[in-house]
């Protein structure tokens, strides 16, 4: 017998991860300030404001190449430029740790596991931009990650690492929660600023960006978790070094939270530039049950699917946006041959014109047209002309809503549309079939599967072919499993 | 915080402590504790570690809540570190962690069923 791996970095997809923004996560006692600092944590802080001007720090993470992990990709260095060039006496950082997109738990992951980094991180931006002032926006359902920033916050500053003159440089910097209820359109930056000013959380007409006007009117620099994580790696292990891992155009690594039909569920930090086949079959060990291998869904209700013909693309913003998907803030989900392309559509439609805030009218209403249209064909009531407005509409609401909510909203329903077409196309001219079905030749009427119907609706005489009643089928695949010649096709 | 030096000091003192540094006499467990963890079950493990470590007033050794390292389907893990040898051990519940205890922490032998190897490839 081969000898088992006795360690986590001893397992075959180990190599291929690269852990930077996970680099203390499940190595050190999160609510414990020392083991952070055990790690190299507060150094850079530290040599920062001993050593550096802002200047040199906006100039270092402009260097290093690192794009924002929130979905966007705007690059932090620029962002971080534009908030520290205007003229303000009062500025602020915000942390963005909202987490809306459904699936995904990568920041949770880094707040509970390393909260220290994103903490550090909000003080070298401030730092870099003029602000003393930080805000962690996270929503009340990560209780876990609130409990432990709080007690990451408290020990900051009794180390005064937080706080009045830190490191004796004059510089000083405080940080505070403000929790939001869970909507996904607080993670969108106006809304979100919205709802720490105790508005509801709606978004707003960009420009004014909040780089300019951003919390209470003044410059604001909203940056993700996972971004502010890889800040203080970049300055201790150099700018240069952190640029030389990943692509032309991104830089360094990216954390997914890989899901759905995939044998090793979790996750993952890879280098940008890994294939997803890599991520697939390498690290994710492929297909639970050894099914086919349909699509990934990247970027959640904002994203799209990736098809088997692009699995050797290499993960960066714009490789993925050529091929109508997104990089997103990381959620991966793995769909098999047996899932609907069309209900996966209608799931997302459900979230995002539930999510809708309700502004504009594109968005509140064309989401849940685009909801109820995908419902119709699904339930067989559907047209080819339903098809088309269908499309119509996708494109309609991109193009007119407000903010990216409503923008993104339609991706789902689009790219599926790009590379499925045929599902939505068996569903508008209703010959989708709903039931299990025997191929009459291929039967050789053992009557194996009418023994285990549960409603009894197949008929046949031994050894002659066996029949499916469609309209009592319930699809319970337990005909499938059985049929020793695979003579019954799926729905 | 003042100075740098300060802040090595810390940092210096606290290595021993962690994984840090290789030669110490000191056996780490670290409970994978972050949601998903939890959830899997972890906390009753970290406590039973506890329970057993006192028992057996055993010194040199301790247990430490950790985050997550992004195996969730196969957690609650646990984590043991030996100078530079680190094991990892999957799905533990009350009864594995006895048993890690007791064969591995105690007696030096490594529990091979309930390695990570067992578990991925
Ligand atoms: C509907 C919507 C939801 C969003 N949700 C999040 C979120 O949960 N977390 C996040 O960091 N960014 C989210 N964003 C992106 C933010 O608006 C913003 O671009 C990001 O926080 C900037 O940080 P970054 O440059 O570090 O990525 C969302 C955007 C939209 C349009
Ligand atoms: S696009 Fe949707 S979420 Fe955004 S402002 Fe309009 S209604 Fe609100
Ligand atoms: S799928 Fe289930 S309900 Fe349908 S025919 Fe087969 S066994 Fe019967
Ligand atoms: S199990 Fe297959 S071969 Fe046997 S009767 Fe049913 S369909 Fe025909």
């Amino acid at each position: 017998m081969a000898k088992v791996a006795k360690s986590l970095n001893e397992i075959k997809s180990f190599p291929k991860q690269t852990r930077i923004a996970l680099r203390n996560c499940g190595l050190i006692d999160p609510s414990n300030i020392d083991e952070y600092i055990a790690r190299d944590g507060y150094f850079a802080l530290g040599d920062i404001l001993k050593n550096k001007s802002p200047k040199d720090v906006v100039n270092e993470i402009k260097e290093s190449g690192l794009r924002g992990r929130g979905g966007g990709g705007f690059p932090t260095g620029l962002k971080w430029e534009l908030t520290a060039k205007e003229k303000s006496d009062r500025k602020y950082i915000i942390c963005n740790a909202d987490e809306g997109d459904p699936g995904a738990f990568m920041d949770r992951s880094i707040l509970e596991g390393d909260p220290h980094s994103v903490l550090e991180a909000m003080a070298i931006a401030g730092y870099a931009i003029g602000a003393n002032q930080g805000y962690v926006y996270v929503r009340i359902e990560y209780p876990r990650a609130i409990k432990r920033l709080k007690a990451a916050i408290k020990q900051a500053r009794e180390y005064e690492l937080l706080g009045e003159n830190i490191f004796g440089s004059g510089f000083s910097f405080n940080i505070d929660l403000r929790l939001g209820a869970g909507a996904f359109v607080c993670g969108e930056e106006t809304a979100l600023i919205a709802s720490i000013e105790g508005e509801r959380g709606m978004s707003r007409n960009k420009p004014p960006y909040p780089a300019q006007k951003g919390l209470w009117g003044y410059p604001t620099c909203i940056n993700n978790v996972e971004t502010l994580a890889n800040v203080s790696a970049i300055f201790n292990m150099g700018a240069k070094e952190f640029a030389k891992i990943g692509t032309e155009n991104s830089k360094g690594t990216k954390v997914f939270a890989l899901a759905g039909n995939i044998n090793n569920i979790g996750l993952i930090e890879v280098p940008m530039g890994t294939t997803l086949r890599e991520i697939v079959y390498d690290i994710g060990d492929g297909i639970d049950g050894g099914k086919a291998f349909k699509a990934v869904q990247t970027g959640g209700p904002s994203g799209g699917v990736i098809t088997e013909e692009h699995l050797d693309t290499p993960i960066d913003y714009e490789s993925l946006k050529e091929i109508g998907s997104m990089m997103g803030s990381g959620g991966m989900i793995i769909l098999d041959e047996d899932d609907d392309m069309v209900k996966i559509s209608k799931f997302y439609l459900d979230f995002t014109q539930d999510e809708s805030c309700g502004k504009c009218t594109p968005c509140r209403i064309g989401t849940k047209r685009l909801y109820e249209t995908l419902e119709k064909l699904i339930d067989m009531n559907g047209t080819p002309e339903d098809l088309e407005m269908l499309e119509y509409l996708a494109k309609s609401v991109q193009k007119t809503s407000l903010c990216g909510l409503g923008q993104s909203a339609p991706n789902p329903v689009l790219s599926t549309l790009k590379y499925f077409r045929d599902e939505y196309e068996a569903y508008a001219n209703r010959t989708k079939r709903t039931a299990y079905f025997i191929e009459e030749d291929v039967c050789i009427g053992c009557t194996k599967c009418a023994q285990v119907c549960p409603v009894d609706c197949i008929e046949g005489e031994v050894k002659k072919p066996h029949v499916i009643d469609p309209e009592e089928c319930i699809a319970c695949g337990a005909c499938y499993d059985v049929c020793p010649v695979d003579a019954i096709l799926k729905p | 915080m003042k100075s740098l030096e300060e802040l090595k000091k810390i940092k210096d003192k606290t290595k021993k402590k962690t994984n840090t540094e290789k030669d110490t006499s000191l056996t780490r467990i670290l409970v994978g504790m972050s949601t998903c963890g939890i959830s899997a079950g972890a906390k009753p493990v970290f406590d039973e570690f506890n329970t057993l470590i006192k028992d057996k007033e055993l010194k040199d050794i301790s247990v430490t809540s950790v985050g997550c390292l992004g195996e969730c389907s196969i957690e609650p893990m646990v984590e043991v570190y030996q100078n530079d040898k680190r094991y990892t051990y999957c799905e533990v519940n009350k009864e594995k962690a006895q048993k890690i205890f007791d064969e591995h922490i105690v007696n030096g032998n490594v529990v091979e069923d309930y390695l990570i190897g067992q578990y991925r490839k």
